[in-house]
């Protein structure tokens, strides 16, 4: 039986063809100028620059000195639908991915009420194909109400289309109620996405727990919080056979944890954020609570550890965890701040700027990286490959932006690199075989 | 000095010294029968206060007042702010009025960065959070200055919950710019991890203590007990109780206020000679009205404001 798992808006399929683009995909070994033409929303033909003839009716983008890569997969964001639309919908968020050159997207289910059940589930993905302009799939909790106390129906959540389970913004906190939902994973598939954290640990923490909050006096969140929840459940998974994946890893006693179960055979994976992998707890001095999220950003020892873990693919992929949040709601004192950042529009650009020129990382991993949460999830990667439907970003690599200078397309602005200026401008976006994105100018029709 | 008194980080020690020498000047007007200098005349300060508290806010008022200026004070429990405004409103409100000054006093850190971003007026912080009390470490260096000069290679211990005391930290901050050594001390518990990259040592116990030529102790709060931090208060007196046996006669006693009887502090110590408290106090009012006029009246003219950067507050009060 194949159940779909992701959902979105029909569009008409795109006819296009991007003339001398420099195309990149580490998978399909092209790193190249080339002419791709996309028929029917598919890839039909990858060229020499200038070869290919654009058929009657087709748009031509003119490619050279831009970049086309696959388009990326986020398996984390926030979408605050139901509920919290104020924060964003299921057509803004979406629209925040198309701008940031994502094809599929992941909403987690920390929603009001909670995505905890199949009517709930049916709505939400009836909803998304009338709305989302990008492919997302839904993750629904794994405990009823994210109380940690009661599963969720989840064999039939996996047929009404969910595409694994997560508590996340809580953690799974008892050992036994993970298990349960270990060995009912046997029964139904669907990965266990989790947010680790001991909330005895954590306590009431705005912070990492470091020289930075002894300065602040605000009170702080331990690594080892994260990390002593990453060992345990690790031996939970490796114990049940089951398959758990680690979201929003941010310290290196958790990167060495999960390097240590998988040498072990544990069947984990992990991510890490744009924010964690370029920031650290330093930000938080100026007390701006756009610095504030969950967990929080830590030390510099912290934030290689994550850059090296991506590097030698301990950590599999990158995740924006996208949380937006109204205005009014972070324009308060940090500590009264709801945790969470918006990523969408920026990842690429930030991680380009930040990781890729000076050196850290080289642009196909993390291309590689961005790219490689649809397979943690059973779904197809994206690909540049004749016969492929068309999963696309067309990117000008040596164009700059100020990140907010002109809004954004999420409804919310809680970016954490507000102001800052990035390489990397997404001019094209496919996804699904459908434009979801133009940049306003440049692109010649 | 910049616009506002955020932290003790906006003060060099040059800064720190000329608030304590204009403090010291504005001592001899308190000790007058008419306590009263114009400088601030037809100006208005505004004390927002969202946390009880009554040194710092009467200090404040009564500071301002003998500065002349008019005196706004709001608390928390009998304005708007109970009714769920954001304190981003409140601030736009009151800015409304064109005070010179706003002093806040808030349980958040960073309160006062965010009131100093949504108003014109210098916004002075009386304290935020755990974070800091600047007002409260010049004071505190007032006091000691006038006991013992200057403070270079002097050794204070700050003795007790350090954790959540933005006294201990902006007292840290303002103590070492002074030149001073400073050691913290207090249960594990109760010290924050990573103080020491602030610049000050860490004891465990009160062993060295008699090393000490000042003895700063930090309230105890009865919820830390409730909390875990401390097993039961009789334990934390016994190892941590500043009293007439650990405190030695070259050493001086000092304590922000106010005091638990018998916890932090024993009755002999309080009552002792060495004990500064009530000196600290005093310097309250003298210091932030040195804190206000550095801000106000010292600092470049606002437009059509009289209060020249020429007037020294003996000159003020003769005119």
């Amino acid at each position: 039986m194949s159940v779909q798992r992701l959902f979105h808006a029909s569009a008409a399929p795109a006819e296009l063809l991007l003339r001398g683009v420099h195309v990149l995909d580490p998978r399909s070994d092209l790193d190249a100028p080339h002419d791709v033409l996309v028929r029917a929303g598919a890839i039909a033909e990858i060229g020499a620059p200038g070869a290919l003839p654009a058929p009657a009716g087709s748009d031509v983008v003119e490619g050279e000195g831009l970049h086309l890569f696959p388009a990326f997969f986020d398996p984390h964001v926030h979408l605050r639908t139901p509920g919290q639309e104020h924060k964003e919908t299921l057509a803004t968020g979406t629209a925040a991915a198309a701008a940031g050159g994502y094809c599929g997207i992941v909403a987690m289910p920390n929603t009001s009420p909670t995505l905890d059940s199949a009517p709930l589930l049916r709505s939400l993905t009836a909803h998304a194909e009338r709305e989302a302009m990008v492919p997302v799939g839904f993750m629904p909790a794994i405990t009823v109400g994210l109380r940690g106390t009661d599963l969720t129906e989840m064999a039939e959540l996996r047929d009404a289309g969910a595409l694994g389970f997560t508590d996340d913004g809580r953690p799974v906190v008892s050992a036994g109620m993970l298990r349960r939902a270990l060995q009912y994973q046997r029964l139904c598939g669907g990965v266990l996405a989790l947010h680790e954290e001991d909330p005895s640990l954590s306590g009431h923490g705005v912070m990492h727990e470091g020289t930075v909050s002894a300065r602040l006096g605000m009170e702080g969140i331990p690594s080892v919080s994260e990390s002593t929840m990453v060992t345990r459940d690790a031996a939970l998974a490796a114990y049940e056979q089951g398959r758990v994946h680690f979201q929003h890893l941010s310290c290196v006693e958790s990167v060495e944890a999960l390097a240590a179960w998988k040498a072990a055979g544990a069947q984990v994976s992990g991510e890490a954020s744009p924010h964690h992998l370029t920031l650290t707890d330093e930000a938080v001095r100026s007390l701006d609570s756009r610095f504030k999220m969950n967990p929080p950003l830590r030390t510099e020892a912290d934030r290689q550890a994550l850059i090296a873990g991506l590097r030698d693919g301990t950590i599999e992929c990158i995740a924006t965890d996208h949380a937006p949040h109204a205005r009014h709601e972070k324009e308060v004192p940090f500590e009264e701040a709801p945790m969470g950042v918006t990523g969408l529009e920026t990842a690429f650009p930030v991680l380009y700027t930040d990781l890729v020129l000076p050196g850290l990382l080289p642009l196909e991993l993390v291309i590689e990286r961005m790219t490689a949460g649809a397979a943690l999830l059973d779904l197809p990667t994206p690909r540049i490959a004749v016969g492929e439907p068309a999963n696309l970003v067309l990117l000008d690599l040596a164009g700059e932006w100020e990140v907010g200078a002109r809004g954004y397309a999420s409804t919310s602005g809680n970016s954490c690199f507000e102001g800052r200026t990035l390489h990397g401008v997404v001019r094209l976006t496919l996804a699904a075989g459908a434009v979801v994105h133009r940049a306003p100018v440049e692109v010649a029709a | 000095m910049s616009q506002h008194l955020l932290s003790i980080d906006d003060l060099d020690r040059e800064g720190i010294e000329r608030i304590l020498d204009r403090a010291a000047s504005f001592a001899e007007v308190a000790g007058r029968e008419i306590k009263k200098v114009p400088a601030l005349r037809g100006r208005t300060v505004v004390n927002l206060f969202y946390e009880a508290s009554t040194r710092t806010s009467s200090s404040f008022e009564l500071a301002a007042k003998r500065l002349s200026a008019d005196v706004v004070s709001i608390r928390a429990a009998t304005s708007s702010v109970t009714k769920g405004e954001s304190l981003k409103d409140t601030v736009q409100t009151l800015t409304a009025y064109d005070p010179a000054a706003i002093v806040i006093r808030s349980p958040h850190a960073g309160a006062a960065q965010l009131v100093a971003r949504w108003t014109d007026a210098a916004v002075v912080n009386a304290g935020d959070g755990k974070h800091e009390h600047p007002t409260q470490a010049l004071l505190d260096v007032y006091t000691l200055r006038r006991r013992l000069g200057a403070l270079d290679g002097k050794r204070i211990w700050i003795v007790g919950d350090v954790l959540h005391s933005r006294v201990a930290r902006s007292n840290i901050l303002a103590l070492l710019r002074m030149g001073a050594d400073v050691t913290v001390s207090g249960p594990p518990t109760l010290i924050p991890r990573g103080i020491e990259a602030l610049g000050c040592q860490v004891a465990p116990t009160l062993d060295r203590l008699e090393q000490a030529d000042v003895v700063y102790v930090l309230r105890m709060q009865n919820e830390r007990m409730h909390e875990a931090y401390v097993p039961s208060l009789r334990e934390y007196a016994a190892r941590y109780q500043v009293n007439a046996e650990r405190l030695k006669p070259h050493q001086l006693l000092m304590h922000p206020g106010p005091v638990n009887r018998g916890v932090e502090l024993s009755a002999d110590a309080i009552d002792s000679p060495q004990a500064l408290i009530a000196q600290q106090v005093e310097a309250g009012v003298v210091v932030r009205m040195a804190v206000l006029y550095e801000l106000l009246a010292n600092g470049p003219a606002a437009p059509g404001e009289g209060a020249g950067s020429e007037a020294t507050p003996e000159a003020v009060a003769l005119a």
